[in-house]
């Protein structure tokens, strides 16, 4: 039993977010912030702000499903804000109500003992665990992709990092008896689309993987607070080190099936090249295909931002993130003579090897002209990033060496 | 003093009871569409069909492409997505966005 309702009478608490929306509508008309306006990205160039409810002024991509995105700026500390995290669902409509009272978590299939859990169950009938993990998006920075490929247009902001916490899936799965003839577990939210035949968004984890890694978890809460209606409240799926497709959001029914699950979410979308590196030759077609899965090693330099104007002399602090698949961050490196010598920044606090790794260091400006800085992370199994972007037609897994330009004068 | 003791407590207990994780509704009011389609022919047709399903920003931020391009998206809502539009609107559509998102 699931709790999924439209039209039932606003609380005083809907009517407030309710206004503060409705305010926001009013800004969905393209303006200029100066944030965007700073970032001298042109991908970005007419997109609008604007602050969805129990959110703050985002990139908006699309407004139905929502698609929004974390402006670059975030990206200097190790924490995305809650009301700056990035959105993005599949099908419409989405839940805009979620009654706790009759919201439940069902445990169903091929399990001794089906389950039906409220969010008092979760919370007090199995050990609160916590994780630092990072969500991106599959097809984050898709639309730097040359040649262009069809999709959301993202910049680098579909991604972003917070502390989950919750319960691990394997004690819900072992409270519910799992059967060992289990092959594949689906995960269901409460969003349903438009019309019957367009495909429901499930995706889907083979058993084996999920009852041995317990980081794998269904969270109810996300940096201390319970999580925003478009980030998954009341619970969502948090699997560190996979891309955040998997993560599904406003989680109402996890399913053990007897054989492998073949939906259109799992069978023909979110698939990537089946070669080493998930990629064919530019504008190639790959032969076969299997679902992405883990997330390559990124960095970005989020400080100062791409068209910083700064005077020869000027020494100016660097900051960023970087991050990879669950393996860790080793070092960030950072080059302004077009990779030929790479420096050392200082790395800050490790907060897990699912977790943005923040790093820093200073430059000081030399001589005048544009100067293009590139960052570069490497991660504990010595992965790094190349300085060609990869490709393949979905418009996935890009990890090349990012940078930014700055002017001195 | 006693009796402000023992309120104080029942408020400890009623606080306890409801908890962090009392039963709660979270509501949300999505903002509006805001994008409204370049006129043309094929616009009124283009603007209420996809609508259904998505705002219309799913179309001004793509990629520009030629016609095969466009054929190829609408194909993929009627095959895939399941969108229940018939041949010839599916045509009147592709032929608009082919107008107006080709370069």
């Amino acid at each position: 039993m699931t709790a999924r309702d439209t039209d039932r009478p606003l609380s005083r608490r809907a009517m407030l977010w309710g206004s503060v929306s409705a305010a926001a509508g009013g800004l969905l008309s393209p303006r200029w912030p100066a944030a965007l306006a700073a970032e001298a990205d042109p991908l970005l160039a007419g997109r609008p702000l604007a602050r969805f409810p129990e959110k703050t002024d985002l990139i908006v991509l699309t407004t139905r499903p929502p698609q929004l995105e974390t402006p670059a700026a975030y990206f200097d500390r190790a924490i995305t804000p809650n009301e700056a995290f990035f959105v993005r669902y599949h099908v419409f409509p989405i839940p805009t109500s979620v009654d706790l009272a009759r919201w439940r978590l069902e445990i169903k299939g091929a399990v001794d003992r089906p389950l039906a859990l409220s969010m008092d169950d979760l919370r007090t009938k199995f050990p609160k665990v916590s994780v630092t993990a990072v969500n991106q998006c599959s097809g984050n920075s898709r639309g730097r992709f040359a040649p262009r490929v069809l999709g959301g247009q993202w910049a680098d902001g579909a991604m972003g990092n917070a502390l989950w916490s919750g319960v691990r899936l394997v004690d819900l799965l072992k409270a519910a008896g799992a059967r060992s003839t289990g092959v594949d577990v689906t995960f269901d939210g409460l969003d349903r689309p438009a019309f019957p035949q367009v495909p429901d968004f499930v995706k889907s984890l083979a058993l084996s993987r999920i009852m041995n890694d317990p980081h794998v978890l269904v969270a109810y809460e996300m940096n201390g607070a319970r999580l925003p209606l478009l980030n998954g409240f009341p619970a969502r799926l948090i699997v560190p080190g996979w891309f955040g497709v998997y993560w599904v959001k406003n989680l109402s029914e996890i399913t053990v099936l007897s054989a492998p699950y073949d939906g259109y979410w799992m069978k023909t979308a979110y698939r990537i090249p089946d070669t080493p590196c998930g990629c064919v030759e530019p504008g190639g077609a790959p032969k076969s295909t299997v679902p992405i899965t883990r997330m390559p090693v990124r960095s970005f330099i989020a400080a100062p931002a791409s068209g910083t104007r700064l005077r020869v002399g000027q020494e100016i602090a660097l900051k960023g993130i970087a991050f990879d698949g669950g393996y860790g961050i080793r070092e960030v490196l950072v080059s302004d003579d077009g990779g030929e010598v790479w420096r050392r920044t200082a790395l800050g606090a490790d907060l897990g090897p699912y977790s943005f790794r923040e790093w820093s260091a200073t430059w000081k400006a030399r001589s005048a002209g544009t100067v293009r800085l590139m960052g570069r992370a490497i991660n504990a199994i010595g992965q790094s990033q190349g300085t060609t972007p990869l490709w393949n037609p979905a418009g996935y897994l890009r990890n090349v060496v990012e940078h930014v330009d700055l002017v001195v004068s | 003093m006693t009796a402000v003791r023992a309120f104080l407590a029942m408020l400890l207990v009623i606080g306890a009871a409801a908890g962090p994780a009392a039963a709660e509704t979270v509501s949300i009011t999505l903002p509006p569409d805001a994008i409204t389609l370049p006129a043309g022919p094929g616009a009124d047709v283009t603007q209420t069909q996809c609508a259904f399903c998505h705002s219309l920003d799913y179309i001004t931020t793509q990629p520009r492409g030629p016609a095969a391009q466009w054929q190829g998206v609408v194909t993929k809502m009627l095959k895939v997505y399941g969108a229940p539009i018939g041949e010839e609107t599916a045509r009147i559509i592709a032929d608009y966005l082919t107008a107006h998102y080709a370069q």
